[in-house]
């Protein structure tokens, strides 16, 4: 038998990387409804910026929750790193130009997911789910705790954040700037996100979350995969929380705190976990929920959302797209010939 | 000829409990045998403990001339073990083609020689795991380990729960994988005629110890020596 006969391009995985890799048609409805948002209400671009900020912190929860299988409560550890970076170097006058403080923001709570991942990822369940809650809540004491540098409970107000490039004045009345920015900063980071899925490294998270040890047996690294994804998942966290600070021009606790872990754990588990459109769709229907249920009911919205939680989580288990999809196949089957 | 694997003096099992004892196993490059026996002697213990998967308490593993000591499972697998698991361990959202691409290394196996074994799965590439028929599963799983061009191929009761037709089907994949000569495989089985058929070489194994590593005519022309053995005959 003649060994490595085939060129590495021909490779099965390689094949199968190129075929999956191509975009579907209605992949560009996103990006389309939300340049139209920026023309469209231009009195809600302050909204659609958090709607962008909590996608992309959305994605990347769903890389570690949905693709690699990785329970967790903290998440905002994450965004708050990345959060309290950009705001702490900002207000302290050490470094506040946009695009290079979102990159150390990402650094920062890449270093912050490595060293937990190390820690964290060699448990599994409750013990993993507690401890990343335990993360998270380290994190806001140690924020609560540092006044001197985090401005503690009441936070980083006010930050400098001077105009991107140089150009682009970051105006909080009238944030087309922000919003913009978010949404350009959302579709690169989304790019990474889908190439890195349909890649063979995302096959692998796929296979590590259906079944760890097949994994072990067919040559897989898992624990260090899972620590990559954790790395990864985390920079884009932090580039969440990055955005986040500099949109608002300030920084506090609740960066950091269950509220907002819990929010995006929600809105992903409402658009649907594991598909990198869940969300997209979960956090635009968590948060207009959100908004309309809190213009109408003011002190009880919350009671709204959360009947319509119950309701999803007892009849579409696969949130929002998984009602979709259910749809598609049953009239797939109908319109099939017998 | 080279060693493929060697087993000196094994020990054992799951935690602090024993399953197997003083195993002394040596297999060539190219070499088959088939290993049978009852119901909890401790065959699948003796897979899972070359891949890693137990506690092992004495003596060594060797792999094409390396000591397994410490080394992790997936460096196992790198290292050239392959592993066709009892239960199939397919997975079930992704489909065929993501199940085989999933550990696929560059070597002497690829999609279309395992297509050529198994025909059924090049119709079902964009079929997930989960809507496989049993064989299909099995083939799949056979196929999936194939692909990450192991030099020693161990199967854990492959054709358990399938229908006659297919066993017969998956019996004769397996005396051509047998043939392909560039393949060493331990054939873990409960059916005693698929085992016997399948290598010249058969161990038998009784309360975690190896009783009997022979020629497999012997123990077909002797069906009264083998049921003494394994308890059984077919």
């Amino acid at each position: 038998m003649i060994v490595a006969a085939i060129k590495p391009t021909e490779h099965l995985a390689a094949l199968a990387f190129a075929g999956r890799h191509r975009p579907r048609v209605w992949e560009p409805a996103p990006w389309i409804f939300a340049i139209a948002f920026y023309f469209a209400f231009p009195n809600y671009l302050g909204f659609g910026t958090e709607l962008l900020v909590t996608i992309l912190f959305a994605l990347s929860l769903d890389l570690v929750l949905g693709y690699a299988g990785i329970i967790t409560l903290g998440h905002a550890a994450f965004f708050g790193a990345g959060a309290y970076t950009v705001g702490m170097l900002a207000y302290h006058g050490i470094w506040n130009e946009p695009i290079s403080s979102l990159m150390l923001a990402a650094i920062v709570a890449a270093l912050v997911g490595l060293g937990s991942g190390l820690v964290l990822l060699r448990t599994q369940g409750l013990t993993l789910l507690m401890l990343t809650l335990c993360t998270m809540a380290l994190l806001e004491e140690a924020a609560n705790l540092g006044h001197e540098y985090t401005g503690g409970f009441d936070g980083l107000a006010s930050l400098p954040i001077p105009p991107l490039l140089g150009l682009f004045e970051f105006n909080p009345l009238y944030p087309r700037t922000q919003y913009l920015y978010v949404l350009i900063v959302l579709f690169i980071a989304f790019l990474f996100v889908r190439t890195l899925i349909y890649s063979p490294f995302g096959q692998s998270l796929a296979g590590i979350r259906e079944n760890t040890l097949r994994m072990h047996a067919v040559g897989s690294p898992v624990r260090a995969r899972l620590i990559t994804c954790y790395t990864i998942s985390a920079a884009i966290a932090g580039i969440a929380g990055g955005l986040w600070a500099q949109a608002n021009a300030y920084v506090n606790l609740t960066t950091l705190s269950l509220d907002r872990a819990a929010m995006v754990l929600i809105a992903l588990i409402l658009g649907g976990y594991g598909r990198i459109y869940g969300g997209f769709v979960g956090a635009v229907a968590y948060m207009a929920l959100a908004h309309f249920l809190a213009k109408l009911y003011p002190t009880g919205w919350q009671l709204g959302l959360g009947l319509l939680l119950v309701v999803i989580a007892l009849f579409a288990r696969n949130g929002i797209l998984g009602i979709g999809e259910a749809l598609l196949r049953r009239i797939r089957a109908k319109h099939m010939p017998q | 000829m080279a060693n493929v694997l060697e087993l000196r003096h094994v020990s054992a099992g799951y935690g602090e409990t024993v399953v197997l004892e003083d195993i002394n196993l040596v297999l060539s490059r190219g070499e088959s045998i088939s290993v049978i026996g009852r119901n909890g002697v401790g065959k699948s213990t003796l897979l899972a403990t070359m891949m890693g998967h137990t506690t092992l308490h004495k003596g060594e593993v060797v792999l094409n001339g390396q000591s397994l000591d410490a080394v992790p499972v997936y460096r196992r697998a790198v290292m050239g073990l392959g592993f066709v698991p009892q239960e199939r361990e397919i997975f079930p959202s992704l489909t065929v083609r993501e199940n085989l691409m999933i550990g696929a290394r560059l070597g002497p196996w690829t999609e279309e020689r395992v297509f050529q074994l198994f025909p059924n799965l090049q119709e079902r590439l964009d079929n997930k795991g989960n809507q496989l028929s049993g064989g299909e599963q099995q083939m799949l799983s056979i196929s999936r380990a194939l692909l990450t061009n192991p030099s020693l191929l161990l199967m854990d009761e492959p054709t358990e729960g399938l229908a006659p037709v297919i066993v017969e089907a998956l019996t004769a994949v397996l005396l051509s994988l047998r043939d392909a000569g560039d393949l060493s495989i331990i054939l873990v089985e409960q059916n005693s005629r698929v085992a016997l058929e399948f290598s010249s070489r058969t161990i038998v194994m009784d309360k975690g110890r190896i009783v009997y590593d022979g020629e497999s005519v012997t123990l077909r022309d002797d069906q009264e020596r083998l049921a003494r053995l394994i308890g059984i005959t077919e």
